[in-house]
């Protein structure tokens, strides 16, 4: 596969790889694809009380572009609000990396992990709050 | 001394030309540069010297006549000479051939273009070490079966079918019988009175010879074989295979034929089994969850087909770059699914994307399977410290247990 220099970058040195406590309250996690389709996305966002993004870390399974987008959103939305990272959609992802059309569900990918580890903060921060009225 | 890299460990896809099989060829791109079919000068009859003394050198690696030996293109040629030359010659007598499911592309499509002329073709299956049962042959062949196509050796995973007892039962049916044997001759031994064969397919360019030629067996004898053939023109290899010969290719089919015997007889197949063993034992030391595809026992001397879990293939092949070798992964293909060689045995979808094929050729030497063995592991550590599912497994997930969202 013939990759841009930025994504063999991103391959190469992967920024922001490894794990982030699971059950913490600021912490929400997104694990996307399947390990039959060959990729397998988890993405962690700890996101503070004014909905900033402090920290991302990824873990990938699949091939050089799905390690190469993941990579890239984890240095996209870090310092970043949750309406930012909401705003990415796979055809940045896509641009930014020049994939190739073959490798364009890589960015999908990478654009449902932010979404589902939103997704599970703010359902973490729903039952929290949901247990305190209680 | 210092390693050359690359390193080239993708013997399967294609080979180096021997030193000595080149020397052989290049006279006849210089001086002997004759038209083998130029009856009425010496160019002429230089050139055909050339051709027939190559053609006993295929026929004696394979204990034939040269009189059976038909040169061709390559080995995609042989095998769609010898499906559609058999098929089209014997349509009046039946319409139905057996072949199975790991075959190479040009059997497998060749079928297919048959089934639209309205043959009718059984796909064996192949059990978990990619082995066809010869039981499964027989069961197959009907009153109008007129051609079994088996091949000898699998180029992904490396297994060797039981060619001479599936022969002997197309015999004993009065059956014709194909093997595409590409993967194999010049490599092990093969003798085609003992494999029970009619019609054989070799390729020069998989046994460290030039690309662009190959050669088709086709046994002379009772029962007589006859075939249509898919070329037409001049009338060249006995009106089988029109078009200009190709002498420096051919000669150079032949010597790699002649290089291929001495070398086995050198004992070449044990030296690759050892290096072979080598790398899988070495890899084995130093890393868990390594799945062996194929047969061990019924397997090319160079070849290692292993999934190496949790680690995606392509991207494997981008961390050790300085290794040549290939993936049944699905993102190496374009149509985005994994090796159909792989699923056809079985093999879980999931593992078949982390395969990696490592073909151990001539040229191959133990310093380069050991750089091949660290870097192999080295990079097999860094991609599944960066994969959840490595992750979630040694938490004690059960990956099998989570409902994944297929895309």
């Amino acid at each position: 596969m013939a990759y841009s220099n930025k994504v063999i970058d991103h391959y190469e040195h992967p920024r922001n790889v490894g794990s982030l406590d699971k059950n913490a309250e600021d912490v929400g996690t997104g694990l996307v694809g399947a390990p039959a389709c060959g990729d397998v996305m988890k993405l962690q966002l700890r996101i503070n009380d004014d909905g900033i993004i402090e920290d991302a870390k990824f873990k990938t399974f699949g091939c050089g572009s799905a390690i190469a987008s993941s990579s890239l959103v984890t240095e996209m939305v870090k310092g970043k609000t949750v309406e930012y990272a909401l705003s990415i959609n796979n055809s940045i992802i896509a641009e930014e990396l020049k994939l190739p059309p073959v490798k364009i569900h890589c960015s999908v990918l990478a654009e449902d992990a932010i979404k589902a580890a939103i997704a599970d903060f703010k359902k973490k921060k729903a039952s929290r709050a949901a247990a305190t009225a209680e | 001394m210092a390693l050359k890299l690359p390193i080239y460990l993708d013997n399967h896809a294609t080979t180096k030309v021997d030193p000595k099989v080149l020397d052989a060829m290049l006279p006849y791109l210089t001086e002997v540069f004759g038209n083998a079919g130029s009856r009425n000068h010496s160019f002429g009859w230089s050139a055909q010297e050339g051709v027939e003394r190559a053609r006993e050198q295929v026929a004696d690696l394979i204990g034939a006549d040269p009189k059976e030996i038909v040169f061709t293109s390559g080995a995609t040629e042989s095998d769609n000479l010898a499906i559609f030359g058999v098929a089209h010659f014997y349509k009046e007598k039946g319409k139905h051939l057996v072949t199975q499911v790991t075959e190479h592309k040009a059997v497998l499509d060749a079928c297919h273009a048959l089934e639209k002329e309205g043959f009718e073709i059984t796909w064996l299956p192949v059990d978990k070490e990619g082995m066809v049962n010869p039981a499964d042959v027989r069961a197959a062949i009907r009153p109008d079966t007129i051609l079994v196509s088996i091949m000898w050796a699998n180029n992904e995973v490396g297994t060797i079918q039981d060619i001479a007892a599936i022969g002997a039962i197309c015999r004993e049916k009065g059956v014709f019988f194909h093997s595409d044997a590409v993967q194999g001759i010049g490599k092990l031994p093969f003798d085609v009175a003992k494999m029970n064969v009619d019609m054989v397919s070799i390729s020069a360019h998989k046994m460290y010879g030039p690309k662009g030629i190959g050669a088709l067996y086709v046994r002379r004898g009772r029962p007589r074989l006859r075939l249509e053939p898919t070329m037409f023109g001049g009338g060249q290899e006995r009106g089988l295979r029109s078009g200009t010969h190709a002498v420096h290719q051919i000669v150079g089919l032949g010597a790699a034929c002649a290089v291929a015997k001495e070398a086995m007889a050198a004992g070449e197949a044990d030296r690759l089994r050892a290096l072979r063993d080598r790398l899988w034992n070495g890899l084995q030391a130093n890393l868990d969850e390594l799945y062996l595809n194929g047969s061990w026992e019924h397997r090319l001397p160079g070849n290692l087909n292993v999934s190496l879990a949790f680690c995606e293939g392509e991207a494997m092949m981008m961390a050790i770059k300085e290794l040549a070798v290939s993936s049944g992964s699905a993102c190496t293909s374009a149509s985005l699914e994994p090796s159909y060689v792989l699923r056809a045995m079985g093999v879980d979808v999931e593992l078949a994307h982390t395969s990696i094929r490592f073909g151990i050729g001539r040229f191959t030497t133990e310093e380069e399977v050991d750089f091949a063995i660290q870097l192999v592991t080295e990079k097999v550590r860094w991609l599944r410290e960066m994969s959840p599912l490595y992750e979630m497994v040694k938490e004690g997930i059960d990956i099998k247990s989570i409902e994944w969202a297929a895309h």
